[in-house]
């Protein structure tokens, strides 16, 4: 997939990293990882320690004014013209697809649309500009994928985040059975709608553990906030992993 | 969070739903079975595309000018020999449906699959007027014998499977022999229905796509029911929600592939009817009288609106229900009202009010499944997140729409207010992570994590965030 098309622009010599706030709260280590993958290939990476939120949980609750409130916050964290790399499927749709909406009938619309033009998801910028090649260190090992919802559909990288581990020579991808179906997260809805989102999570485990893989990776921390949260209170030793701390362990 | 009457009576409903296994199996393989064969018809992904895009032109430019469109159909039929009554509500329409029976004497109605009926509730409105209204599309009419409404648009007793029908027809209907073969079933039903067709005094169907230029009303079905219904006997109502009708006949064979396509995965449908007019002098068969009944019941104030007027482009496929992972494990019932589903999220709030139906607009994971199918690119997550934000806007709102701010509490209000001045000030935010470090191991089970909790184990807080780590490190600040 990559040898084939040109970079999607030039090579930076320094990035943005967005870390998300779920990551910086609970899996800091994911987050650390793909700024080690970032740093490999000799990139600078710089972390803005004003950033915070992408606005996606007040977005999609109803309080689109607290949203924008926030969402600027990250524009001016942001604010040189250097790509943004973020780690996740929906926060990079929130970013990337979500603040032209969210601005639309604001007057800071254009400089929204700049911000958003920047945006690139961790495994979209390590194949279509970074064009990495990886080198497997590690022992045998069956893994599963997650698409989160947003990573498949409004980013539309899983194919970039699978052609990485398909790079890892001792990595075998099983493929869940429904592999497109929500894991029921949601961001709020999971606490709003918690029995259904419950049901739709049980079942996904259900699905991951039909493959027999030792892990499930994915894009998304917040799925995997909910996958392993439920594997962990249904006792099932899989552990789910954010594919970039996946990958780091592997190639070191 | 204090929660309104509509969420506790849905959170119940589910509950429900999700505890009945045989439910969630049923449910499960119907839609397996649909999504797989509409996958097959559509294999050709581009082509599909293209199809789509132009259902969404035809259906947006019907749109576009609707109150002409509907002015010329009107002139059409009428000079077609159709009689044409408008309703602003459902029980406007329901008043002249009585009407129209009452005038040919007709106690014995046999009716099509139409959705607007069931908006209208008029089957139990008809039966207080000692009107027997007898639905004849198989689906509904095993839900019928039942005493239930359809769990699904197109598909309206898919909650049940072939065992739960073989018990219920052997115990409503007379000298019934218990069979669970689906041939001996279907003949059961198709003895029954033939005698009701020959008695019937008046027939109603429902209206799929209606022509402005031709003054044609089309009618898509498989069992040759509707057919029986708008030809035997002597007087047709059919009813349409406003937003049916079409520009010009050439539009109809595009959106009649994504509808069968979308809806079953068939290239087109057993039966497919074109109405123009009664029976003329010089033909055998057909109705002497046909009506058709336009139904308004909210939807022009869902017109009058740029950003809502989408929710109208629905041909009613029924496709956003099948690939659904919310309505796969409900069904139908649970959404407790007519439309259920994505489609029924985004218009039932804006038809009955956000104060009724608001928390269908909460059913959703903005997984995107629905918009993914949708034939007609109706932008579902960009409406539910609009009646999100209605729900909760005060005094004068944007869309307009009914009932809107019911949802606002102080509290919720106030945590969203703190939550973006958490997320705008830097400092604040240290302070909290790092207290969230020490002490996230130990938070009290209350609240959303009390939720969370159910069935899954807490958040694993760690004791350093990604912004520390990320300054032990000496990332560039970018200062």
């Amino acid at each position: 997939m990559t040898d084939a098309s040109p970079p999607l622009i030039p090579r930076p010599s320094k990035v943005y990293y967005f870390g998300t706030c779920v990551i910086d709260a609970c899996f800091p280590q994911a987050g650390l990882a793909g700024i080690e993958l970032l740093q490999r290939e000799g990139i600078q990476v710089i972390f803005p320690q004003a950033q915070s939120c992408c606005g996606q949980p007040a977005y999609n609750s109803g309080f689109p004014d607290e949203a924008r409130r926030v969402a600027r916050h990250q524009l001016k964290a942001f604010a040189k013209d250097y790509p943004i790399v973020v780690p996740s499927g929906s926060c990079a749709g929130m970013l990337k697809h979500q603040y032209p909406h969210l601005f639309a009938h604001e007057p800071d619309i254009e400089e929204v649309c700049r911000f958003s033009s920047r945006i690139y998801e961790l495994s979209e910028f390590m194949v279509k500009v970074l064009q990495v090649r990886l080198e497997d260190r590690g022992e045998p090992v069956k893994v599963t994928w997650h698409s989160s919802c947003h990573a498949l559909r409004e980013m539309a990288i899983v194919p970039y985040a699978k052609t990485l581990l398909r790079q890892l020579e001792r990595v075998e991808l099983v493929e869940l059975q429904n592999e497109q179906e929500c894991c029921g997260f949601g961001g709020t809805f999971s606490v709003k709608q918690p029995a259904i989102s419950a049901a739709m999570a049980h079942d996904k485990v259900n699905d991951i553990m039909q493959t027999g893989a030792a892990r499930v990776l994915s894009t998304d921390c917040g799925c995997l906030l909910n996958i392993a949260g439920t594997l962990g209170y249904r006792q099932l030793n899989v552990p789910a992993q954010h594919f970039a701390e996946f990958i780091l362990e592997r190639t070191q | 969070m204090t929660k309104t009457a509509d969420a506790v009576i849905f959170e119940r409903n589910a509950a429900k739903a999700l505890d009945d296994g045989q439910l969630r199996r049923n449910l499960r393989s119907a839609m397996t079975t649909l999504s797989q064969r509409r996958r097959t018809l559509f294999a050709d992904t581009e082509a599909f595309e293209q199809l789509r895009a132009q259902g969404e032109s035809i259906r947006r430019r019907a749109l576009s000018q609707l109150p002409a469109l509907l002015e010329q159909l009107e002139g059409r039929c009428t000079a077609n020999g159709i009689q044409v009554h408008w309703a602003e509500t459902a029980a406007e329409a329901n008043a002249i449906c009585l009407d129209i029976l009452r005038r040919h004497n007709a106690r014995r109605v046999i009716k099509g699959k139409s959705m607007v009926s069931e908006e209208m509730h008029l089957n139990h409105f008809l039966e207080e007027q000692g009107i027997e209204a007898l639905e004849t599309d198989l689906g509904e009419y095993i839900i019928q014998l039942d005493g239930e409404t359809p769990s699904h648009i197109i598909v309206p007793a898919i909650h049940k499977n072939k065992d739960q029908i073989a018990r219920l027809f052997h115990e409503r209907i007379p000298d019934a022999p218990y069979t669970e073969v689906v041939e001996e079933l279907n003949a059961i039903a198709r003895q029954e229905l033939r005698e009701k067709f020959r008695a019937g005094e008046a027939g109603i169907s429902g209206v799929n796509f209606a022509v402005a230029e031709t003054g044609t009303l089309c009618l898509v079905e498989n069992e040759g029911n509707g057919r029986m219904c708008t030809t035997a006997p002597p007087v047709h109502i059919a009813l349409m929600g406003l937003e049916k009708v079409v520009e010009k006949l050439r539009d109809v064979p595009p959106l009649l592939r994504l509808l069968t396509g979308s809806a079953t995965g068939q290239p087109i449908t057993t039966y497919f009817n074109m109405i123009t007019s009664p029976r003329r002098l010089d033909e055998l068969d057909g109705p002497q009288e046909v009506h058709l009944v336009i139904l308004d019941n909210g939807r022009s104030s869902i017109y009058g609106d740029a950003e809502r007027r989408a929710t109208l482009q629905c041909i009613r496929c029924g496709a956003c229900l099948n690939h659904c992972p919310i309505y796969t494990r409900l069904g139908g019932h649970a959404y407790g009202h007519v439309y259920p589903g994505p489609i029924g999220s985004i218009l039932t709030p804006q038809l009955e009010g956000l104060d009724e139906a608001g928390v269908m607009a909460s059913a959703s994971t903005f997984c995107g499944a629905c918009e993914e199918v949708c034939p007609v690119k109706i932008p579902f997550t960009e409406i539910l997140r609009m009646l999100r934000n209605e729900a909760y806007a005060q005094g004068e709102s944007e869309h307009d729409v009914k009932g809107h701010g019911y949802r606002y509490t102080t509290v919720e209000g106030l945590s969203w207010k703190s939550w973006a001045l958490y997320n705008t000030r830097p400092g604040l935010a240290r302070i909290g992570s790092q207290i969230l470090g020490k002490l996230g191991q130990h938070l009290p089970m209350i609240g959303p994590l009390k939720e969370w909790t159910r069935t899954r184990t807490p958040p694993p807080f760690a004791p350093k965030s990604l912004h520390q780590l990320a300054q032990e490190r000496g990332l560039d600040n970018d200062r």
